[in-house]
């Protein structure tokens, strides 16, 4: 393997790298307040509120997520918007990622014993103060493992930004290998830079995961 | 929005033979996948040695590494150690890898949950410990693998998409053409893409549904 790849192109490398985790994140951020949005509305007692929540998480779960991508850069290109592609593509990752996160939500929530709604209520807690004080606090640990599986996603994910010409590390890496010729070389390091991200995430998720097994 | 000018025969027929081909490649690839992923899946589980830990390592690999990444690679930077592929066999080549080893996690975690008293059970009437795998395990393990497998059937299908990197004339690929020609068609050709992708997958989850109330 040729090392003078790596360190001849280092800058662009570490930009294309900053800007994968940049995008993640953000979309991690996003992706999780609109998962538990919609993952209220999915347990809410409004029929509207729930009809909407469901129909959202089948139809975003069934379509690709180029295609979420898509609808954001050449959507907004067509009305007369013009997002950037990694704005683009950082909402359209968090909108696809947000209906997964909702649906981890809902059965974090949904796991909790019914028991504890129903003493929490009893000793005069209002319906807000149960579930943030007894209910999500409890949820949380649940949904912590399947967040950590779609964070890891994003990260894999966010390749997708390339297709938009979003700078992402994909994108990069695109520029170093037709200034170098070496194709081969140039993608094996990309595939060291998102195993650097993602191997320590499974590992850790897997660790929090067996800690959990252990105390139920 | 011009929906009479984006939805013409010429088009319509363009993104039909789009969709053919996404099919044919998400058929080849779940195929492939679903043999490749129960034969590492049946390794992983049985604890062979040297042969189980060369697939771990091989599965976490592959599912901690973008799919993009390796459509491209296997696209273009193999040619550069001398194997080459076609476009259509370099697609369903990655997509079987990268699914593969979703599904060997999925085939392993089936089998695990087999309980552990049917296996001393089997092996104490006298069966052999392949007999027992084929006719105690498998049976009972397969049942409780058909939800999580049809979902990664869907994100399978879904994936195709991202075959757009090596320009395979599938239907995203085929949409991205129609948009280009002109912004008045942008948005009824990302509905109606959105449209085709949401029925094929939806009409999977029911005969999902309809296999898990049978088997079970």
């Amino acid at each position: 393997m040729d090392f003078s790849i790596l360190t001849g192109n280092f800058d662009i490398y570490m930009e294309g790298f900053y800007n994968t985790i940049l995008s993640s994140v953000i979309a991690l951020v996003g992706s999780f307040l609109l998962g538990a949005l919609i993952a209220v509305f999915r347990i809410s007692s409004v029929r509207g509120l729930r009809w909407f929540g469901a129909g959202f998480v089948e139809f975003v779960r069934n379509i690709p997520l180029l295609l979420v991508v898509f609808v954001f850069y050449y959507g907004s290109s067509a009305l007369g918007l013009s997002i950037e592609g990694f704005a683009a593509g950082t909402i359209g990752l968090a909108v696809y990622t947000s209906a997964f996160i909702a649906e981890a939500i809902r059965a974090g929530i949904m796991a909790v014993p019914k028991g504890q709604m129903e003493a929490a209520r009893s000793s005069g807690l209002n319906y807000i103060q149960t579930m943030v004080h007894i209910i999500l606090p409890q949820a949380i640990k649940l949904v912590i493992p399947p967040l950590g599986n779609q964070f890891i996603n994003l990260i894999k994910n966010s390749s997708v930004l390339t297709l938009v010409a979003g700078m992402d590390l994909m994108y990069f890496a695109d520029i170093i290998s037709t200034d170098t010729y070496r194709t081969f070389d140039t993608y094996i390091f990309v595939a060291i830079f998102y195993l650097v991200l993602t191997v320590p995430l499974s590992y850790g998720i897997r660790v929090w995961e067996r800690r959990l097994q252990r105390k139920y | 929005m011009d929906f009479a000018g984006a939805y013409s025969p010429e088009n319509l027929k363009f993104l039909l033979d789009g969709l053919y081909i996404t099919l044919i490649v998400a058929f080849a690839a779940i195929v492939l996948s679903f043999i490749l992923g129960c034969v590492i899946g049946v390794i992983r589980y049985t604890k062979v040695p040297v042969l189980s830990p060369i697939m771990f390592v091989f599965v976490e690999l592959i599912r901690n590494l973008p799919l993009l990444l390796l459509i491209f690679f296997i696209r273009f930077a193999l040619p550069e150690v001398g194997i080459k592929m076609g476009l259509i066999t370099a697609a369903i080549a990655a997509l079987t890898i990268f699914e593969a080893a979703m599904i060997a996690e999925i085939v392993r975690g089936g089998l695990a949950s087999v309980d552990k008293g049917q296996i001393e059970a089997a092996r104490s009437s006298g069966l052999s410990s392949f007999q027992t795998l084929w006719h105690i395990v498998l049976p009972q393990g397969l049942r409780r693998m058909v939800p999580p497998l049809v979902s990664q059937f869907i994100s399978l299908l879904k994936d195709t998409s991202l075959a757009v990197v090596i320009s395979l004339p599938e239907l995203m690929h085929n949409a991205q053409i129609v948009i280009g020609h002109g912004y008045t068609y942008t948005i009824p050709t990302l509905i109606l893409v959105a449209v085709i992708y949401f029925t094929v997958n939806f009409m999977l989850s029911i005969v999902s549904r309809r296999l898990e109330s049978k088997s079970i």
